[in-house]
């Protein structure tokens, strides 16, 4: 579209700007709190100005943690939280992205079924199957353990929904073109559909990272030890304190790493991202 | 190289749909036959299945001596290059074209010097390293032929790959395959719904329709002795001009528009037989009236430049006159056709009333 009007694009950014502010702010002051004392929160007092202890801070969060309440530094959450999004990602692509291959390209009995199958499972997240899944990951000795953080989580609806629909673009001539080729289905799979889903892995890996990061409930009830807890039940137990004085800074501090890492998956990716989502290859 | 021959050849789909209904044919070593016919004729089916990629309902196949129904499309030793190329988007030209012989262990030097002869023979040498999509069309076009090449196969496959194409490069293309295949000598099979591309780049066409073989021939026997209504209408444009008539006399056949004469020696008729006649256009000419003339009143005309079609009606059937543009267009209102140009069929039946075709045709 092109436009000639003087001040056309003046009101467009004005809003925009103001959308900016709302998100930005409260990172911004987050940012400041992590920089004071921890009395001055305490005390009623938000500083919007930078205070002098940002590397104390910082460091105490990281190596020592808080002195009361989690008793773990928040580096070892840090760790837990990266490695609990990592295998769910990575496990939600692997495994939907060979159910997706299986649905479309095989023909087998009772293949739409499964696939109905797969798809009814969208209307069961683990808020709704918690109980059963709880049970099942407790008899199996999985509680305290990555594999209970991840493994009930790894299953996937929506992205083999994903790729189904993205391995339904592929034109079927590039399949007789591989059969003809002498491209058996694994060859098939290995050699042409998983490059041309890069950017859809990329796109997904994405999105699918910041759903394990965020993960809330299921880490909650799996976890009980404090050396596996993740970084977001770790702010949590930060503030809930009943007679303890809760460390502001401490906790700005967390909040602050806790979302570097989304945001590194996304801005790294963000170009394969886009692409992903909008465009394909072909 | 190898000769393909079907035997009965059957292809049934799901909801009882016959799409090839018996089709017997000989495909000779060396040679290039064009399977010609409007879309839903089947054509396509019988090439995937020659390819292996649609199964056989009933009927054999037999490539270079081997019966292939149970064979898989990679074991076939055939090549195909599809309509819209089927290039891998993600891989390099060389790639595309060394991937097939990758897959099939062909040591890397012998495929380095294959991927360079061909691509060398098709001009696409400079363009080894780029992806698909930053080629043209013809480019793509011979990469896809290019990957067929190098396999070096027993027979190549065409499925209307020059349908994608704008019709300068079209042209071109054809010439360039036709020229390729009298360098390589490679059993081909091509399947196209267009005449003329049929008609320049066979050595046999095979018209089809509804899933039958309609006629077998050379082109020009095809175009000059149609053995059928069909083959009649569908190859030569402007289409052959029909029209219903009765035979009066030996030689003689009356249609609505006055009597023509006909050669008597070629055609199995009675008098007073019920006969379609068939004249090319480019076989009227005007002339005065008279007997032996069919009127004709004329309704519009298109220039083509060289030619010039006249459209119009002779009694109740209308026909087309094509005439040189530079040839003296007169206010004649008559028509006269040599009588060895005159075709005659089986009204019920649509096959040509010729004594030598007659009973062979399928």
């Amino acid at each position: 579209m092109v436009e000639h009007r003087r001040f056309g694009n003046l009101f467009a950014y004005a809003i925009l700007s103001i959308g900016v502010l709302i998100v930005a702010f409260p990172v911004y002051l987050c940012l400041i709190g992590s920089t004071h004392e921890q009395s001055v929160i305490a005390n009623g007092q938000m500083p919007i100005t930078p205070g002098g202890l940002f590397f104390e801070t910082y460091y105490k969060t990281l190596f020592v943690g808080t002195s009361g309440t989690t008793r773990e530094p928040v580096s070892g959450m840090l760790l837990n939280s990266f490695v609990m999004a990592s295998v769910i990602a990575i496990g939600k692509i692997a495994i939907s992205i060979l159910s997706a291959y299986a649905v479309v390209y095989f023909k087998f009995p009772f293949r739409m079924t499964a696939f109905w199958l797969i798809f009814m499972t969208l209307m069961l997240p683990v808020e709704v199957r918690i109980y059963p899944t709880y049970k099942i990951a407790a008899d199996l000795k999985m509680l305290d353990s990555y594999a209970g953080l991840t493994i009930p989580l790894i299953a996937s609806a929506t992205a083999t929904l994903f790729f189904r629909q993205f391995f339904m673009t592929i034109p079927d001539e590039l399949i007789e073109a591989s059969k003809l080729d002498g491209a058996g289905p694994w060859r098939f799979f290995k050699d042409t559909v998983l490059p041309l889903s890069k950017t859809n892995i990329a796109a997904l890996f994405v999105i699918l990272f910041i759903y394990g990061w965020n993960q809330y409930l299921w880490p909650l009830l799996i976890t009980t030890r404090d050396d596996m807890q993740t970084i977001v039940i770790g702010i949590k137990k930060m503030i809930v304190t009943a007679d303890a004085l809760t460390e502001w800074n401490v906790v700005m501090a967390t909040a602050m790493l806790a979302m570097l890492p989304p945001v590194a998956v996304v801005i790294l990716m963000q170009r394969w991202f886009v692409k992903g989502l909008v465009e394909t290859e072909k | 190289m190898a000769s393909v021959t079907l035997e009965n050849v059957r292809k049934v789909y799901a909801g009882n749909v016959e799409a090839v209904k018996g089709v017997s044919l000989v495909i000779p070593n060396n040679s290039f036959t064009v399977l010609l016919g409007p879309s839903g004729c089947g054509k396509s089916t019988l090439l995937r299945m020659i390819a292996g990629l649609e199964t056989i309902t009933s009927g054999t196949i037999v490539i270079g001596g081997k019966v292939v129904n149970e064979v898989e499309p990679a074991d076939r030793d055939i090549a195909m290059v599809f309509q819209n190329y089927a290039l891998y988007p993600h891989m390099s030209v060389y790639d595309n074209m060394a991937y097939g012989l990758r897959n099939r262990g062909v040591a890397k030097d012998q495929i380095e010097v294959r991927v360079a002869e061909a691509a060398k023979l098709l001009g696409i040498d400079g363009f080894l390293k780029r992806k698909p999509r930053e080629l043209s069309g013809g480019q793509r076009q011979r990469v896809a032929m290019g990957r067929a090449i190098v396999r070096e196969p027993q027979a190549f496959l065409f499925d209307e790959p020059l349908s994608n194409l704008d019709a300068k490069l079209r042209v071109q293309m054809r010439i360039e395959i036709r020229g390729l295949h009298n360098r390589l000598k490679a059993t081909s099979i091509f399947v196209t719904h267009d005449q003329v591309e049929a008609m320049t780049l066979a050595d046999t066409v095979v018209v089809m329709n509804q899933g039958r073989i309609e006629q077998v021939g050379v082109p020009t026997e095809v175009y000059r002795r149609p053995a059928t209504q069909f083959v009649a209408t569908f190859i030569g444009s402007p289409a052959m001009n029909l029209m219903p008539g009765r035979v009066t006399a030996a030689g003689v056949v009356e249609t609505s528009g006055g009597r023509i004469a006909f050669d008597p020696v070629l055609f199995d008729v009675a008098d007073g037989q019920q006969v379609e006649v068939g004249i090319r256009p480019e076989d009227l000419q005007f002339a005065t009236p008279g007997d032996g003339r069919l009127s004709f009143a004329r309704a519009f005309v298109e220039e083509l430049g060289a030619t010039r079609l006249i459209h119009g009606t002779s009694g109740s059937a209308s026909l087309v006159v094509a005439v040189a543009a530079a040839a003296h267009d007169g206010p004649s209102e008559s028509l006269a056709a040599d009588a060895s140009s005159v075709h005659l069929f089986d009204p019920a039946s649509g096959k040509s009333l010729r004594r030598d075709i007659r009973g062979t045709s399928t």
